[in-house]
């Protein structure tokens, strides 16, 4: 079947022979890339050395700043908060990402078909969500969750149904969930789209003329060609994940027993170093979580990749 | 806390002050110009004060209560040479996050800020803030309610001046109690009985809402005479979260968690707005600076709102707590401490108090609290009573010798972990207080203070 060369990803087709060269110091290059260079250090690289920096030492509000060398990470590797908060996440990682993936692409082959009457509507109303703030979409949510005045509430009240509250500490993981899922369906699907649109038309007369139906032409054109979309549509998700942090903060207030200053890494090192001034000890944690979805995200992206060879 | 501000003394009595400053600076007025910018270990008196405010100069104030700007303003006619900028850097925690990172970044920090009770151990202990008694606050001891400036003293220091306060009150909607035919309950036990009379008529309805609030439960256990903070030599921290008057609080809303009598309604939410405005919320047991809320956000309710004295443990007992309210505080960081002195005593000993008032704060200053014309005002939205009458008696009957941890903030902040847990699995609160002391005990020792966990 054929694989189109347009859609590998960048970093395999420079792979060409090496010329037998002499390198010749030239900074020419050097010169047209010092601008991003300056604003790449000082923007990224400063902060993440700061940050590893901050890790080794510990300030105390009582007996002041000393060097600590690693026992900010042996602390945080046998903190049960932070475990436990990687845990939630990861959870949230593993059900959330593959329902949300699932019907952005389910929606974006919808759009793509040509069956599909209003076609523009439905891709504008599916992508609208993303342009609602994340923290008007969980306040909006955070509302219609509510058991007494909100929408759950009121079917309840109208049906004389049972609805658990979604914000109880069984539910509210998946309440969180679905905010996120409808916040990004949207996204991913335009992601999606995006792929499905530049395949050439030809292929699929081609494929037709051998006699393909829609699911075959599905299988063997569409998912091939949409795998790299895939791919990048995942480690975002892996990073939005791991770094949730918006959804449950908003929440907190409306759910403050259910949802617990360690509810993710991210509102755990908030809450450390805002609530607590234990900044190196929240700067030790932003760094672990920060390899552990490195090392995440690159695991997606080699086994999304290779099955592509 | 949501607490508007304020404070106010006898304007007479003010003009006597600067008066005297007044003269005190023109017969020192040959020597002046070498009292700005001074350090805290010099004492100064008010004439260096007075002369500091003669000077051209600026100062930063952080605060949120909304009645300082208005103070800062009149401050500012009578001090045309001062300019005082007033920021509203956040409102609690979100002010003091900024504050702790100027204070530990050595620079950017205000001269003045508004720092509430609760939370000002923790700046002070920590030496950020300036001792007044330098500039002679400490003689201002009797102007101010007792358990007010208890809770300014720190140790041998005074670390801000008391603004507004919040002693405890019942709020009652007496709209409910009529319909369901409750009387006002006088001791937390008919406060049980009345909770359970209440939801059997109305399931609806509850007594009040509770869904475990750090401020709230260590009020209550103040009123309850519990004492589960006490530091000693600013290192030595010892907590007991299971003394007496802690499990005497904890045991009896153990009933109400476990009966299902208190509405799970996050205060401050739009929920508790509809609840306290509909009658399915009943009662409050709150600070003396509610009734401005009310009054403002729930106004379908105007009218049916009384304020009756908080139940007591035992029948004809009087006992009340703090509730929120807070002061404002020097900051050690300022270059220009004697204006920021003068400032501070003009907004919450001076004529800054009256304007704090009419902007429904609560005042601390004995004088305020006992004038005709406060005791005597009437609201139509309590149904024309005199609820100062109450809220001041509160004042008086708040139980002496409280006090907060040197690191209550974080503490108030991981409260939900450990209480919380308790509230949302409605068990036992005890076990919940339990944790919530171990927690607290970790950080204390953590970052460096010598905790005994009792």
């Amino acid at each position: 079947m054929t694989t189109l060369s347009t859609l590998t990803p960048s970093g395999r087709a420079l792979s060409g022979p090496r010329k037998p060269h002499v390198q010749k110091r030239d900074w020419t290059g050097w010169k047209f890339i010092a601008p991003f260079m300056v604003v790449f250090t000082l923007v990224l690289i400063a902060p993440v050395l700061y940050s590893i920096y901050l890790s080794f030492f510990k300030e105390q509000l009582v007996g002041g700043n000393s060097f600590v060398g690693f026992a900010n990470y042996g602390q945080a590797l046998t903190d049960p908060k932070f475990w436990e908060s990687m845990g939630r996440v990861t959870l949230f990682f593993v059900v959330q990402v593959p329902i949300m993936l699932g019907i952005a692409l389910f929606a974006a082959l919808a759009i793509d078909s040509a069956r599909l009457h209003l076609s523009s509507f439905f891709r504008i109303a599916i992508f609208l969500p993303y342009a609602v703030p994340a923290v008007v979409a969980t306040l909006m949510w955070g509302f219609m969750y509510g058991t007494k005045f909100g929408l759950v509430g009121n079917l309840n009240d109208f049906f004389h149904l049972a609805i658990p509250d979604p914000l109880g500490s069984s539910w509210v993981l998946a309440s969180i969930g679905n905010i996120v899922t409808w916040e990004f369906i949207g996204y991913n699907m335009i992601l999606f789209y995006a792929a499905l649109r530049v395949i050439p038309t030809d292929l699929y007369e081609a494929a037709s003329l051998d006699g393909a139906g829609a699911f075959r032409i599905i299988r063997s054109i569409k998912m091939p060609a949409l795998r790299p979309a895939i791919v990048i549509g995942g480690i975002f998700s892996v990073i939005g994940s791991f770094q949730l942090f918006n959804e449950p903060s908003i929440l907190q207030s409306l759910a403050p027993n259910t949802i617990s200053t360690y509810f993710s890494p991210n509102m755990y090192a908030y809450n450390l170093s805002f609530a607590g001034q234990q900044y190196n000890y929240s700067a030790t944690i932003a760094i672990i979580v920060g390899l552990i979805t490195a090392v995440i995200a690159y695991i997606v992206q080699n086994s999304g990749s290779r099955k592509e060879v | 806390m949501k607490s508007p501000h304020s404070t106010r003394k006898a304007l007479r009595r003010t003009a006597v002050v600067v008066a005297t400053g007044l003269a005190l600076s023109m017969s020192l007025a040959a020597c002046s110009g070498s009292g700005t910018g001074s350090t805290a270990a010099s004492t100064a008196s008010a004439a260096d004060i007075t002369a500091a405010l003669n000077e051209k100069s600026t100062i930063t104030v952080w605060a949120w209560a909304p009645a300082v700007a208005d103070i800062a303003t009149a401050f500012e006619k009578e001090h045309p040479n001062v300019t005082v900028k007033v920021v509203n850097a956040g409102t609690g925690n979100d002010q003091y996050i900024k504050l702790q990172n100027a204070i530990k970044a050595g620079s950017g920090a205000p001269d003045i800020a508004q720092i509430e009770y609760y939370a000002l151990p923790q700046f002070a202990l920590s030496k950020s803030l300036a001792d007044l008694s330098a500039y002679g606050f400490d003689s201002f001891a009797s102007e101010y309610t007792d358990s007010t400036w208890g809770s300014v003293k720190l140790g041998d220091g005074i670390y801000a001046l008391p603004q507004d306060s919040g002693p405890m009150a019942m709020f009652y909607n007496k709209a409910v109690f009529d319909q369901y035919g409750l009387t006002v309950p006088t001791t937390w036990d008919e406060y049980i009985a009345t909770a359970k009379k209440l939801h059997a008529a109305n399931p609806k309805a509850y007594i009040t809402n509770d869904t475990g609030d750090a401020g709230f439960t260590t009020s209550m256990i103040w009123q309850a005479g519990g004492k589960p903070f006490t530091t000693t030599d600013s290192t030595k921290v010892s907590i007991n979260l299971q003394d007496e008057g802690s499990k005497k609080f904890a045991d009896t809303w153990n009933t109400l968690l476990s009966n299902d009598l208190l509405a799970a309604t996050p205060s401050w939410s739009d929920e508790w707005y509809k609840g306290l405005g509909d009658g399915t919320i009943a009662t409050l047991n709150i600070g003396a600076w509610m009734p401005g809320n009310l009054e403002t956000g729930v106004k379908e309710a105007s009218g049916n709102w009384r304020v009756a004295p908080m139940p007591t443990y035992k029948a004809g007992d009087t006992a009340s707590a703090e509730n929120g309210g807070g002061g404002d505080a020097i900051l050690e960081q300022s270059t220009n401490k004697l204006v920021a002195a003068g400032f501070l005593q003009y907004m919450n000993e001076g004529a800054g108090t009256q304007i704090s008032i009419d902007a429904g704060g609560f005042p601390s200053t004995v004088a305020d609290l006992n004038s005709d014309k406060f005791l005597n005002a009437t609201s139509d939205y309590f149904g024309g009573q005199k609820i100062n009458e109450v809220l001041v008696q509160s004042a008086k009957d708040v139980v002496p010798g409280w006090s907060y941890l040197p690191f209550q903030v974080y503490s108030n902040s991981i409260f939900k972990d450990t209480v919380g847990q308790a509230y949302a699995a409605k068990s036992d609160i005890n076990a919940g207080l339990t944790a919530w002391q171990k927690a607290t005990a970790d950080y204390g020792n953590q970052q460096g203070f010598t905790v005994t966990s009792k």
